[in-house]
């Protein structure tokens, strides 16, 4: 449920690492659970495997924070399984995802600057 | 997939129902996935993990919501708020103050090491009756030598001494006792040293033991108190020690121990017996075993000194099991009170929960449209009684610790231990518990209920069956308070005609208008007579020149303040006395004490100023005493010999109740003070007793400078009119009724609410019915009469529940009710009574209110 005022995307930095997974996972186009998790398995080579207890409080947080929606939208019926529910990215939730990005890379910056990290082409 | 599906029980059931099906269908597709039995294991560990880890976190997730969400409904209701806090803050309270008394009495182990191995050892003396007498040096010296189940054994005796010195004399309660006791305790000073078995010889310095409180009152808790000196009955004592703070021993007045020193001469009577003693068990040896070797300890005395000990044996028994039965009881009946009252709060919390469950209905019913489960509403109701119990358990545990120093007098004097008791974790871990059950108590069934009506009637606003059960239950609710307050108000009512019974027992002397105080004369400048005479006759003339003074005596101890001092009497002719132990109270007088204590002489003399111990030695006896051994015929100058002397009856007076109102006491001997008993001064008259026609507190000040020109260092005491010491004796009985009454009028106001808001809610949901009846020409007297009739069925119900239950109750009272009948007829029919009142007034309110339901509104409405 988004609620009717959200707080500016900054106060709800910095996200957790299973949120910012799943935004991004969600950035390319709506997803049901079990395809969130294999897409974060995906893009991160097997690193991180999301559980299911995880997933799920994770979605009903982000629910409620209105990150993301859950979308009457389906697929193509032939693809589609009646018992899964699909999440979609929210405008909001691509403005966190967003400032948690920049986040992230200014303290990869700061972290080159001071050379802990290896700067690369 | 059905151990997965078990998994998913560890979360919330609306959880489930919103992702379970979600979660099995993603672990289904891994399980397919999965190739190979690594693979399958390492799904498990992680499907286990992921369980443990999230469950926990969303459950906590929902209680924070619910608990947001109960403190806004809250926030809305106020008056509620403040109402059920209140209503269970009454009852958790009152629980908590009743089982912290308990506990601190009957539960918890005293404050010694290994106390399970501790037992007290007394003599005992069947034909009296006495199973707990105190024990001549000789005997004990005997058991010490003749048991093998002690690692240990102690002795000691109370003291009472004048502590002179810096600042104002001061009488100071104690015990002198052996080296053995405070190792046999397990209890070391704090600072110095402990008694040590030289300290015992009669030869030894005189040496003192500070109590912590004594140490910080009177020396400002100096640690240099160490090694000097003090004045005890003008006597130098070097202290070689100060005690924790928390020791009490034998009683909480002991104030200070000296050591235990006897000389030969102690050892030589048998039936000179004051001392007590405690022993530790051998490990592994049971308390019966203990019991039955000193049983035959002390049968084999028995038969070697048959003179002394014929009958006699010995008593072995837990200090804790030494609490008499009357203190148990009062301490059971407090615990079953509270929770009496508990019991009636947690009906009072659970109708007002299920009144608001009903006023919220629409609310609840939104909430099932919106999808919230049934558990889900359950949860929720739960949280919020949860939540109201919790403030009450705080501020209820807040109300117990302020409440407790008022029962103080119920925690027996004679136990090692502190007169508040503390509210310690255990306490606090008993309030916790109480709380929370009591909010899933009161909170649970409203909850269930509320979770039912999932229908849309609340939604269309109409009533329902539901509605009708509901009131139903809450019917039941309303008579269980009722039936509660009724036990109480009979248990109250009983124990206010009980001590009734006792206030009005003829204590043998007329109480009123006289002062009592206490100068212990400090031995052994005292110890020989005229000393003590030059004081006597000073103060008591002059005390007699007092404006409003009648009388002024001395006596040895003032009845009912001090019960023993008895001694053993021998009459040529009744040779089997002193098996038998046929005793007599000892006093010693100044002329005039009968005429000071208002004691009628019956016949012959009061004793004389010519009563000297060159003279005859002479006696006043009480009537019981003529009635024992000269029944029928002329006692006057008949001999016996007590107090170690041939004694000749001068006079005799009314039996007085020596050891209180609700004791059979020994019959009385008042021997001259001038002809004492030689062996001790123990019985010189200290206790001073005052006659006046005024107020007998007004002499305060005028006695107070006698007694400090007879002898600047003379500290005074227990400066009380005798009526105090005769009300005393009755306190215990008071204060319990001042708890029960409390109680009782607690369960009262809630059982009032109760009926009450009952009412007021049935009468509001049956507005249209009332409206009709009036628009049909029913008249005032028939409304009021309605909800007056409702009102006083649910009582009449109530008050028959009650008075079976108060019936049972008042059985287990009977040994507190000093010969009044549990039953008793009139205490039922005012308890009763009381009841029905309180449900007139109760109902009154909503009657009114039904009368004004204007007919045309109220049909409108419908």
């Amino acid at each position: 449920m988004p609620k009717s005022t959200l707080p500016a995307p900054e106060t709800l930095l910095p996200l957790p690492p299973a949120t910012f997974h799943i935004l991004i996972a969600l950035a390319e186009g709506d997803r049901h659970g079990y395809a969130i998790i294999r897409e974060i398995a995906a893009r991160t080579d097997n690193r991180m495997r999301l559980g299911a207890g995880t997933l799920y409080r994770s979605l009903e947080r982000m629910l409620e924070e209105g990150l993301i929606v859950e979308t009457r939208d389906r697929p193509a019926a032939e693809l589609d399984d009646e018992r899964r529910r699909y999440y979609r990215i929210t405008r909001y939730g691509e403005l966190v995802a967003r400032a948690e990005a920049r986040r992230l890379a200014e303290l990869v910056r700061l972290a080159r600057a001071s050379g802990l990290a290896k700067v690369t082409a | 997939m059905w151990l997965y599906r078990a998994l998913l029980y560890l979360y919330p059931a609306s959880w489930r129902a919103e992702y379970g099906a979600e979660m099995r269908a993603v672990f289904a597709a891994r399980r397919r996935a999965a190739a190979g039995l690594p693979a399958v294991l390492a799904l498990w560990i992680g499907a286990l993990a992921d369980a443990i880890a999230t469950a926990p976190a969303v459950q906590w997730d929902i209680l924070r919501q619910d608990l947001r969400y109960a403190f806004r409904a809250l926030r809305r209701s106020p008056g509620f708020a403040v109402m059920a806090v209140g209503i269970a803050a009454l009852g958790i309270g009152t629980t908590t103050a009743a089982y912290t008394m308990v506990d601190h009495v009957l539960i918890r182990p005293l404050p010694f090491a290994e106390p399970e191995r501790l037992v007290g050892l007394w003599e005992e003396h069947p034909v009296t009756g006495c199973r707990t007498c105190d024990i001549s040096p000789a005997n004990y010296r005997d058991w010490k030598r003749m048991s093998t189940s002690f690692a240990a054994m102690g002795a000691y005796r109370n003291l009472l001494v004048n502590l002179t010195g810096q600042g104002e004399p001061e009488s100071v309660e104690g015990a002198s006792v052996e080296a053995s006791m405070f190792p046999l305790l397990g209890i070391e000073p704090v600072i110095g040293r402990s008694f040590r078995a030289e300290d015992d010889r009669e030869s030894a310095p005189a040496t003192v033991i500070l109590s912590y409180g004594l140490w910080q009152r009177r020396f400002a808790g100096d640690p240099g108190i160490i090694g000097r000196a003090i004045a005890l009955d003008s006597k130098p004592h070097t202290v070689i020690g100060v005690m924790p703070e928390d020791f009490h021993f034998p009683s909480r007045t002991a104030r200070l121990w000296t050591p235990l020193q006897l000389d030969a001469s102690d050892y030589e009577d048998r039936t000179n017996t004051f001392l007590y003693a405690m022993g530790r068990l051998k490990p592994g040896v049971p308390v019966p075993q203990a019991a039955a070797e000193m049983r035959a300890v002390g049968s084999r005395l028995a038969r070697a000194f048959p003179k002394e000990l014929a009958g006699t044996s010995v008593t072995v028994m837990r200090l804790e099991d030494s609490v008499s039965p009357r203190a148990v009881l009062m301490l059971k009946v407090l615990l079953g009170a509270a929770f009496c009252v508990l019991v009636i709060a947690c009906a009072n919390l659970a109708n007002l929960l299920l009144a608001r469950a009903l006023e919220r209905g629409r609310e609840l019913a939104v909430r099932t449209a919106l999808g919230a489960g049934r558990e889900r509403l359950v949860r929720q109701m739960l949280t919020e009684s949860l939540l109201v119990a919790l403030a009450g358990g705080a501020l209820g545990v807040f109300l117990a610790h302020a409440a407790l120093p008022l029962a103080v007098r119920l925690v027996p004097t004679y136990l090692p231990i502190a007169e508040v008791p503390p509210i310690d974790p255990r306490v606090l871990g008993f309030a916790a518990v109480i709380t929370c059950s009591t909010g899933v108590v009161f909170g649970l069934f409203p909850a269930l209920r509320a979770g039912r009506q999932q229908g849309l009637s609340q939604l269309q606003g109409g009533r329902s069956t539901a509605h009708h059960r509901q009131e139903r239950v809450r019917s039941l609710l309303v008579i269980t308070e009722i039936a509660g307050s009724v036990v109480l108000l009979v248990a109250f009512g009983l124990l206010v005609r009980a001590l009734w019974r006792v206030e009005a027992v003829n204590p043998g002397f007329r109480a009123e208008h006289v002062l009592t105080l206490r100068t212990s004369l400090p031995m052994p400048r005292y110890e020989r007579p005229d000393t003590r005479q030059h004081f006597y006759n000073r103060v008591l003339a002059q005390a007699a020149s007092l404006p409003g003074v009648t009388a002024a005596a001395y006596t040895s101890f003032l009845p009912i303040a001090m019960g023993g001092g008895i001694w053993p009497v021998e009459i040529a002719g009744h040779p089997e006395d002193i098996a038998r132990r046929r005793t007599a109270s000892l006093r010693f007088v100044t002329p005039g004490f009968f005429r000071a204590l208002g004691i009628p002489l019956l016949a012959g003399r009061d004793v004389a100023a010519s009563d000297v111990h060159e003279a005859p030695f002479v006696a006043v006896v009480s009537q019981a005493f003529v009635a024992r051994y000269w029944k029928g015929e002329n006692p006057l100058g008949r001999h016996f010999d007590f107090g170690n002397h041939d004694r000749t009856v001068i006079g005799v007076v009314g039996d007085v109740r020596v050891r209180g109102l609700e004791r059979t006491s020994e019959p009385q001997v008042y021997l001259s003070w001038q002809q004492p008993d030689d062996v001790s001064t123990w019985y010189a008259p200290k206790d001073l007793a005052v006659r006046t026609t005024a107020d007998p507190v007004s002499l305060v000040a005028a006695l107070r400078r006698i007694i400090h020109e007879a002898d600047p260092d003379q500290p005074i005491s227990d400066v009380m009119p005798l009526e105090e010491i005769v009300e005393a004796d009755t306190a215990s009985r008071r204060v319990q009724l001042d708890v029960l009454g409390a109680f009782a009028a607690m369960a009262f106001l809630l059982a009032a609410v109760g009926i009450h808001g009952l009412l007021q809610f049935a009468v509001s949901a049956r507005t249209a019915e009332i409206g009709i009846r009036v628009a049909l020409g029913a008249q005032r007297g028939d409304i009021i009469g309605m909800t007056l009739g409702d009102g006083l069925r649910l009582t009449a119900a109530g008050v028959a529940v009650g008075a079976l239950a108060a019936y049972g109750a008042s059985r287990l009272l009977e040994s507190a009710l000093a010969g009044v009948k549990p039953n008793d007829p009139s205490t039922f029919a005012a308890a009763c009574g009381v009841a029905v009142v309180m449900a007139v007034a109760g109902s009154l309110l909503p009657a009114l209110r039904a009368l004004r339901v204007d007919p045309t509104t109220a049909i409108r409405a419908e």
